[in-house]
């Protein structure tokens, strides 16, 4: 099992301090840029000293909010694809249904791919609701948009002899021809994000690298369909390394600091979902099903413990998240067991996406959540023999 | 007399229609385009125009159960699937009513061919950029709670209120699909076509602009600007009415749409205005 260590790179000193929306609509007065730059600071240390402990790093963005600074992607590539040595770089993702110019988002991910030595992983995702209206794309068929973002990104990669020609329906080119061109053959790999079982088989399909984030015990069906999606397309089961999973993890000596630390990377969920109710579902995210079954009142619970007892993620007890699979924590005995078993129940699970900062967990908490996480249960994971994928595949 | 909602098919897309006080061919024709929320067969200003003529009310294409065909993003496109539903029903002398959205495929109807039209009738419309760049003309509706949506555009909210919770399932499915559609059409550019100003010139049919005075998701300012920007249109408020005239003061909505129909056509538009 491969580990990314991941960060939103949070506002955090903002959160005590909205009017019930954190994100698109709270005012960038809250923020002090001093501060702010301070905190950037911070996160890249702690990637970099993550990159020397063996962990792979994953970055993200989000816009005009404080759960999340990070606001393009690009600028926490440039820097770590620099500033680390070893560790592979994982963008999950870059919402590529809404960038005006995918030829820019080409030619940058090319670029840090040849700077990093080929550590990239390329993560394309849709994006959560609240980027719409921060972004003014158009939810409604974004998806079109993104897939043809994502078919022209991977030709544009992929062409050396001559520059080519597009124009398609929402994107055009004519002389397409980027330099450099990217250093992994064809191209980094890809990777993205679904909580659906269709657009899971349709992942398996194309063989992608197929994450979830905080689906707990609601993860396996997804993994199922990509699993069943994979075997159809390529006559063999699907390597565990084709899923990952992003769960967060609070590791310490004794179970009471791993719970407190737990509370305080809890604030993520916590703090997530604090926004202005009208951006929460903007038209066309959902299908018209779905939204029909919310106007009637209808909506199904997401998280689910082990035993099938529903949590509301944004709301559990640090008991229910560890219960639900969402939150690992403990001490590295207890975490090492609660990943594993996850994975049992996964069928096979070869990337662990972890969020081993949130909010108001402090730089030093979070080293030594990082380091004790690296000696005592990363060996253990990556020794770890996965199911094996015939036993899965059906 | 047919009194039905019906099916018809416009090259190759099949879209539901409400078709009211036909009277075997001799009505006038009353084209009615609704706002984004849709039109209800039951609304009262459907049967108060039909006393004038043959009412046309469809849902536009990806509204109700209308089909969506491919590539229908905009307002521009609705526009040309309405020139080919009359030039496919051969309607001749078509009053074309139109409310907010609905106001503005009206707009953009009869900047391209107006051949098939008489009069133009246009209440709390979009569809046009009237204030500068930083100036929201039309309050944005997707960052709205919907009792903040019902507050600002009715002059009764409670009128507005639907609950939601308890709707048959073929309502709260066509509650879900006008929300995406009107989505599809006008989240960017929001809610115009910065090119329709420019064409205002070419509506050569008598306009007459509605306005509900409670509407607080677009201004008076704003309409009477529109207004302003069609040669001889007249600009007529109703009262006690907010973005949705046609439902709060049904009758006073027809009798004007009706009264302005039946007056005597101008010798030259221009003239006409007050």
């Amino acid at each position: 099992m491969q580990v990314y260590y991941f960060t939103e790179q949070p506002y955090y000193p903002a959160w005590n301090n909205h009017s019930g929306s954190l994100r698109v609509n709270l005012p960038n007065s809250v923020v002090d840029p001093k501060i702010a730059g301070d905190l950037f600071h911070r996160y890249y240390d702690e990637w970099k000293i993550a990159d020397e402990l063996g962990y792979n790093i994953m970055v993200n963005e989000h816009h005009q909010t404080a759960t999340c600074m990070s606001s393009t992607v690009i600028v926490g590539l440039s820097v770590l694809a620099r500033e680390t040595k070893k560790a592979r770089i994982l963008v999950l993702g870059y919402p590529i249904g809404h960038r005006p110019d995918p030829l820019r988002c080409a030619e940058e991910l090319a670029t840090i791919d040849v700077i990093s030595r080929g550590r990239l992983d390329m993560g394309f995702i849709k994006g959560v609701p609240y980027e719409f209206p921060a972004s003014n794309q158009n939810p409604v068929a974004v998806m079109g948009r993104f897939w043809e973002a994502h078919d022209f990104i991977l030709k544009a990669m992929t062409s050396h002899d001559a520059p080519f020609n597009w124009e398609g329906e929402f994107f055009h080119y004519r002389q397409v021809n980027v330099w450099p061109r990217p250093v992994q053959a064809p191209h980094p790999p890809v990777w993205t994000t679904t909580g659906n079982k269709a657009q899971a088989r349709l992942l398996g399909e194309k063989g992608y690298v197929m994450a979830t984030l905080g689906s707990g015990y609601a993860t396996r069906p997804l993994y199922d369909s990509y699993r069943a999606g994979y075997l159809a397309k390529w006559k063999r089961p699907a390597p565990a390394d084709r899923v990952a999973y992003l769960g967060l993890v609070a590791v310490a000596e004794d179970e009471t600091e791993a719970r407190r630390r737990g509370e305080l990377v809890a604030g993520y969920l916590r703090s997530s979902a604090i926004v202005h109710v009208p951006f929460r579902n903007p038209p066309g995210f959902l299908t018209v099903d779905d939204n029909a079954r919310m106007l009637r009142g209808q909506s199904a619970p997401r998280s689910f413990t082990k035993d099938g007892r529903a949590v509301n993620m944004h709301h559990g007890s640090v008991q229910d998240l560890i219960d639900a699979g969402i939150l690992f924590c403990g001490t590295p005995d207890q975490v090492t067991q609660q990943i594993l078993d996850f994975t049992e129940y996964c069928g096979g699970m070869g990337n662990l996406l972890m969020m081993g900062h949130a909010g108001f967990l402090s730089h030093e908490d979070t080293v030594s959540n990082l380091t004790m996480f690296s000696q005592e249960v990363m060996p253990r994971l990556k020794a770890y023999k996965q199911p094996v994928p015939e036993a899965t595949a059906a | 007399m047919l009194d039905a909602i019906t099916s018809m098919v416009v090259n190759g897309v099949t879209i539901e229609a409400i078709d009211k006080g036909h009277d075997g061919g001799t009505g006038r024709p009353i084209l009615f385009l609704h706002p984004g929320i849709g039109i209800d067969a039951a609304a009262p200003v459907l049967a108060a125009l039909a006393k004038g003529g043959r009412v046309i009310a469809p849902s536009h294409p990806g509204f109700g159960t209308s089909q969506l065909p491919q590539g229908m993003t905009s307002i521009d496109d609705v526009s040309y699937f309405y020139l080919d539903l009359l030039d496919q029903l051969d309607l001749r002398d078509v009053l074309v009513v139109g409310v907010g959205l609905g106001g503005w495929i009206a707009a953009e109807i009869a900047t391209k061919n107006s051949t098939r039209l008489s009069r133009l009738v246009m209440a709390n419309a979009v569809g046009v950029k009237i204030g500068d760049r930083e100036t929201r003309d039309i309050v944005d509706i997707w960052a709205l709670m919907p009792e903040e949506f019902d507050q600002l555009a009715w002059f009764d909210p409670k009128a507005g209120a639907r609950d939601y919770k308890n709707l048959p399932e073929a309502e709260s499915l066509s509650a879900a699909r006008n929300r995406e559609a009107t989505a599809r059409l006008c989240w960017s550019p929001y809610m115009h076509n910065p090119k329709l100003k420019n064409r205002l010139h070419r509506i050569k049919a008598p306009t007459l602009f509605l306005w509900g005075m409670a509407d607080r998701i677009l201004s008076e300012t704003y309409g009477r600007a529109y207004c302003g920007l069609i040669a001889g249109a007249r600009f007529e408020p109703i009262e006690k009415a907010g973005h949705f005239p046609h439902l709060e003061q049904p009758e006073e909505f027809a009798r004007k749409v009706l009264a302005f129909a039946d007056a005597a056509a101008p010798a030259a538009p221009r003239i006409r205005r007050a």
